[in-house]
């Protein structure tokens, strides 16, 4: 080893020039180009927005009537539409892996339905099947947010479950004397935990940002609240909606790292919004026969 | 059967040495397993046909055959990951064909590693005693002791994916053996580790199971693996066994062609049949050897099945064949020879007679008087 170093010294200039240019190669130019325009297309407007608001709009937002109850309710929809997301999304897409996997395929189309199909089909849809004591509160919303959430949420759980070997882990924990249950909680769910945080990220942010849904069945949630107080005030309503944006964008960024934090811990898959990263091993597995 | 009753004799010394969990693994091992008349079919593929085996108490049986022949197939029924179409599983004289995996107590290493990534190695060891309501102070002991047992004391606080491979497939062994699993299967546990580890470990499982006289079904598809580590092997083709016996018998009285060329090196060697009990070839008439399965009403053109080992050769110009290759295996060099008929025989040499062959040389291969194998002509 030493003679390896010795040698590697006295090679001098070249070596260290070397590292830069790779670095270099890997980050060419127009990549840089390419990053700076998409950050002006974002940050422009924020820009403009933050202009036309000014500094002294944001602590008005809090004092304006309706803020409160809306932010409410909004916060209130995205905890009981993640809920349920979860729970009807992960035994289906644990289930779909475990027993069903021919049938994977049609589930990914299905669940992209909710995308193309129009609002006011969907929510008429939902009007149509919701039981009674919904249909006068707005909780029916959250079913509305259920369906328009489940292409991310089923996408980032399929992304979660197909980085482990979900197979072997559980029929590992029930040759272990595990039943369903005890597998389910103790060895599936901790395995995909930051797959259930990217679905939890994606869901939480549709329902703080969604109008439609919101518009149409007369509820007034956040988003609604500002458009409807944009008549009132523009620059209060535009600090709203910054506020809003910022507001989830640290959400997401505290899930992300909790889970990120997690996940390094593990070694298991670090959290991302559509994919989940495979979880490093230290050795390459052998396919199954 | 009786190949290991001295090992399940020596079982309770030996785990007395080993510690507490040793011993209450070796209490409750060596239960009997029973596999009656398994049939499976997945869709148009019959992956069972018809299986039947016994395991003794204690006894290490490897079922060894081609991918795709039912081996794990019988292995996830016996651990109730598969119900069979017909047949019966027993273990300690009672049926368990319809009880979920989750009741019986049966530990099982996996092919691919599958410890639980959320959990330390220590976690991973305690799972089935915290499955069994045993509580967190006794579990971290006996896990702790089970982890000592195949020398990762101190990877117990680790991750799996901060340990190697090896390391990985011991904890899962030590997880497999907490449970103290009436019996013991093993799904091709090393396939996934380099040659070195896979040596190690390999005798690690062996001695662990002799020492716990723990009943282990062991599947694989290196011969190697399950000559060296099992007291009978039973070899496997399209779902059923064509033959269980002790390796040495495996090796040398192969029951049938299959089992001949799967296990070993097997050179075939065109001749001709010469009533029932006689065939020639290579110029010398030998008896053929009863039991091959298949070979009553062979006549006319069969093939001699012949190892290396079971040729003679000698250097002679103008002989039947022509030196092609050579392979150095250490006290012994095998030859290739081609002989007339494009047909291409191994033989295995002392290397320094070997020497005296080099590529080209003409060589007479010929048969010993003792009784061949045959087989319908390829």
């Amino acid at each position: 080893m030493a003679a390896v170093a010795d040698v590697e010294a006295g090679a001098q200039a070249p070596a260290p020039a070397t590292k830069p240019a790779a670095r270099k190669r890997s980050f060419p130019v127009w990549r840089w180009v390419i990053l700076l325009l998409a950050g002006a297309y974002f940050v422009i407007p924020l820009y403009a927005a933050l202009r036309f608001a000014g500094l002294k709009a944001f602590p008005d937002i809090f004092k304006q009537a309706g803020f409160a109850d809306a932010i409410e309710l909004s916060l209130r929809l995205a905890v009981v539409t993640t809920i349920l997301t979860l729970v009807l999304m992960v035994p289906t897409t644990v289930y779909v892996h475990l027993r069903l996997p021919q049938v994977r395929r049609s589930m990914e189309g299905i669940t992209i339905l909710p995308i193309v199909i129009p609002p006011i089909v969907l929510i008429i849809g939902v009007l149509k099947v919701a039981p009674g004591f919904l249909l006068s509160t707005p909780y029916l919303l959250a079913l509305v947010y259920v369906i328009l959430a489940m292409p991310f949420a089923y996408r980032s759980l399929d992304a979660g479950l197909r980085a482990v070997d979900l197979k072997t882990l559980v029929e590992a924990s029930n040759s272990l004397g595990a039943g369903w249950p005890a597998t389910l909680w103790r060895v599936v769910l901790p395995n995909i935990r930051t797959a259930m945080l990217s679905a939890t990220v994606l869901t939480v942010a549709l329902v703080l940002g969604e109008f439609t849904m919101a518009s149409l069945a007369l509820y007034v949630t956040f988003p609604v609240w500002i458009v409807q107080f944009e008549q009132n005030s523009g620059p209060v309503s535009v600090a709203a909606s910054l506020l809003a944006l910022f507001v989830t964008w640290l959400l997401l960024m505290l899930i992300v790292t909790v889970g990120g934090r997690g996940a390094r811990k593990r070694g298991t898959a670090a959290v991302a919004l559509f994919t989940v990263a495979p979880r490093e091993t230290s050795q390459t597995t052998g396919e199954p026969e | 059967m009786t190949t290991n009753a001295g090992t399940t004799a020596n079982t309770g010394a030996a785990a007395e040495a080993a510690g507490g969990a040793v011993r209450a693994a070796a209490d409750g091992a060596g239960a009997p397993v029973a596999l009656h008349d398994l049939s499976r079919s997945f869709g148009p593929v019959h992956a069972l046909d018809g299986l039947s085996l016994d395991i003794a108490p204690g006894e290490l049986v490897a079922l060894l055959g081609p991918s795709g022949c039912g081996k794990t197939t019988a292995l996830r029924i016996l651990a109730g990951f598969e119900y069979a179409d017909s047949g019966t599983v027993s273990v300690d004289s009672k049926e368990v064909s319809r009880v979920p995996a989750a009741k019986r107590d049966m530990g099982m290493v996996f092919q691919s590693y599958s410890l639980f990534p959320n959990m330390t190695a220590l976690d991973n060891v305690g799972f089935g005693l915290r499955m069994r309501k045993l509580r967190a102070a006794g579990r971290d002991r006996k896990a702790g002791e089970l982890l000592d047992m195949v020398g990762l004391t101190d990877q117990a606080r680790k991750y799996p994916h901060q340990m190697s491979g090896g390391q990985q497939q011991r904890v899962a062994l030590a997880r497999a053996l907490a449970i103290e699993p009436r019996v013991l299967l093993l799904d091709e546990p090393l396939s996934a580790l380099d040659a070195k580890v896979r040596l190690q470990l390999r005798e690690q499982i062996r001695a662990l199971q002799q020492r716990l006289g723990i009943t282990t079904l062991f599947v694989t598809h290196d011969q190697e693996e399950a000559l060296s580590m099992a007291d009978r092997v039973g070899v496997m083709k399209d779902g059923r066994l064509e033959q269980v016996a002790v390796p040495g018998q495996l090796y040398a009285e192969p029951a049938t062609a299959f089992v001949a060329e799967f296990v070993g090196v097997m050179n075939r060697i065109p001749g001709q049949r010469r009533g029932q009990d006689q065939v020639s070839a290579l110029g010398a008439v030998v008896p053929v050897r009863g039991g091959t399965t298949g070979d009553s009403g062979l006549s006319g053109d069969v093939d001699v099945l012949v190892r290396p080992e079971g040729l003679r050769i000698a250097v002679q110009p103008g002989g039947n064949g022509i030196v092609t290759d050579r392979t150095f295996l250490g006290s012994v060099t095998r030859v290739s020879v081609l002989l007339s008929g494009e047909v291409t025989v191994k033989v295995d040499q002392p290397t320094a007679v070997a020497d005296t062959m080099p590529l080209g040389t003409s060589v007479q291969v010929s048969l010993p008087g003792e009784a061949v194998l045959v087989t319908g002509r390829r």
